[in-house]
């Protein structure tokens, strides 16, 4: 498994290989590659099932296990399976090139999102739907405290 | 009572954002809804919906401040439907409903905070909340929007953006992905159908609903800005000339990001950021002033004047 500096810079480079399929190979590994931080962060082994035909959707479910926030990347999970499926079953499409740009960016965007959540103490709360830094009695303390 | 007919006159939560950045939004809003022959009715001497910060430290006291919003609509206005055009607070007033509804600690803790503030005490399925996509949606419809339609969107090509708590998590919105005419939370299209109507082009744009780095633009901007970033210029690789937003913190997100990336990272990407209601409310013949572009951060005077909007 690459570190998540190597796998930024890969994504990049994936985006602008001149072989498209090559590059969406690539891709949807690297995307793989970054849930699997994700998932080993956890404390568990990244599985090796599919769902829908992807390890990634696999991959997604077992992060986001416990951890709803997590969800807030499925749907750009689905968008690298999707991109993929439109490189992969449709390599002769005139705009195959942007195609893969746009899997870069997807790829991309999925690195920046889990990346960001790892930053704080490896495994930080980062969106809106963060899990409660404060739980069980010292916030029932707080919410119910008499004055 | 038919939904329409339900939704003509709602309790109208504006929440924080909205009488601060996100004031071309409430500006906007209202000023569609006074278009469209809509009555929005504020929450008396409403509070806030316990944003991110009070959920992630006592979820239980985020619930009960949103659960006072709608106590206040329900007990003192004896009005049925709230209206949230932010996406936080609607999220949150959903939270709080299904909160409500099926865990009885919370309903404890509700009922005696309400009791110490001296308020009656929310009880479930009193109020329907709903964001200002449902609203325009299911009042007046694409048809109805068609109809009204003044100076037509066409020529603009628009990515529109949801942000991630619009449709997630997916257990607190149960009447979406209820099959045709409902909302789907995997691709939602509320926003896509009505600018539609009024004429605009929507590009296939696949960051949608994926974050836009908003809650962890104080602790880590560099990694908000690189998010949004990629959404622009996503967008704009869609073909978009606009995105637009129906979210006051993506939307100050988007426009502050933009800028800096442009000055971190020297990297500009010309895609105009407008409220999905900025929109409409110029195709049904609104002045741009009068739905609050100038209030925006980034300019969009010249391109709008350019589609024959300004």
């Amino acid at each position: 498994m690459r570190s998540l500096a190597d796998i930024e810079s890969a994504i990049e480079a994936a985006g602008a290989n001149p072989d498209p399929e090559a590059g969406a190979d690539e891709l949807l590994a690297l995307s793989e590659e970054v849930l699997e931080h994700w998932v080993t962060a956890k404390g568990d082994v990244p599985t090796q099932d599919e769902r829908e035909g992807f390890r990634l959707l696999a991959l997604h479910r077992q992060g986001a296990k416990g951890d709803p926030s997590f969800n807030a990347c499925r749907e750009t999970c689905r968008e690298v399976a999707y991109h993929y499926n439109l490189v992969k079953l449709q390599p002769d499409a005139a705009e195959i090139t942007d195609r893969l740009q746009m899997m870069m960016m997807v790829s991309s965007h999925l690195y920046l999102f889990i990346s960001g959540k790892m930053q704080v103490a490896q495994l930080g709360d980062f969106c809106c739907s963060s899990r409660p830094i404060r739980t069980g009695s010292e916030a029932e303390t707080v919410t119910i405290k008499e004055a | 009572m038919t939904t329409k007919e339900k939704y003509k006159k709602v309790a109208y939560y504006p929440g924080c954002a909205l009488e601060g950045t996100g004031h071309s939004y409430n500006r906007s809003t209202k000023a569609v809804g006074k278009a469209l022959g809509l009555d929005l009715v504020e929450v008396k001497n409403w509070n806030c919906c316990g944003a991110m910060e009070v959920k992630n430290i006592d979820p239980k006291l985020q619930t009960y401040l949103s659960s006072r919003v709608m106590s206040v609509a329900a007990n003192e206005m004896d009005m049925d439907v709230v209206m949230a055009p932010c996406n936080g607070c609607y999220h949150n007033l959903k939270k709080a409903e299904y909160d409500l509804a099926n865990d009885e600690e919370s309903v404890e803790v509700v009922d005696k905070l309400s009791k110490k503030a001296g308020h009656k005490t929310y009880e479930s399925g009193q109020v329907e909340t709903i964001h200002a996509l449902d609203w325009i949606k299911q009042t007046i419809g694409e048809d109805g929007l068609r109809e009204r339609v003044k100076n037509s969107l066409s020529g603009i090509k628009v990515a529109n953006y949801y942000g991630c708590m619009y449709t997630r998590p997916r257990h607190i919105f149960p009447e979406k992905d209820q099959g045709p005419g409902s909302e789907s939370t995997s691709k939602p299209h509320f926003m896509d159908d009505l600018l539609a109507a009024a004429g605009a082009e929507n590009v296939d744009f696949p960051l949608k609903t994926a974050c836009c780095g908003g809650a962890h633009t104080l602790s880590d901007s560099d990694t908000s800005t690189k998010l949004v970033l990629n959404i622009l210029k996503a967008a704009k690789m869609a073909g978009a000339d606009v995105i637009a937003t129906e979210c006051p913190t993506c939307h100050s997100g988007l426009e502050m990001h933009q800028i800096r990336a442009e000055k971190r990272l020297g990297e500009k990407v010309d895609v105009k950021i407008l409220y999905f209601t900025q929109l409409l409310g110029m195709a049904l013949g609104l002045k741009p002033r009068k739905v609050g572009v100038h209030e925006n951060i980034s300019d969009s005077i010249g391109f709008l004047k350019e589609k024959g909007l300004g």
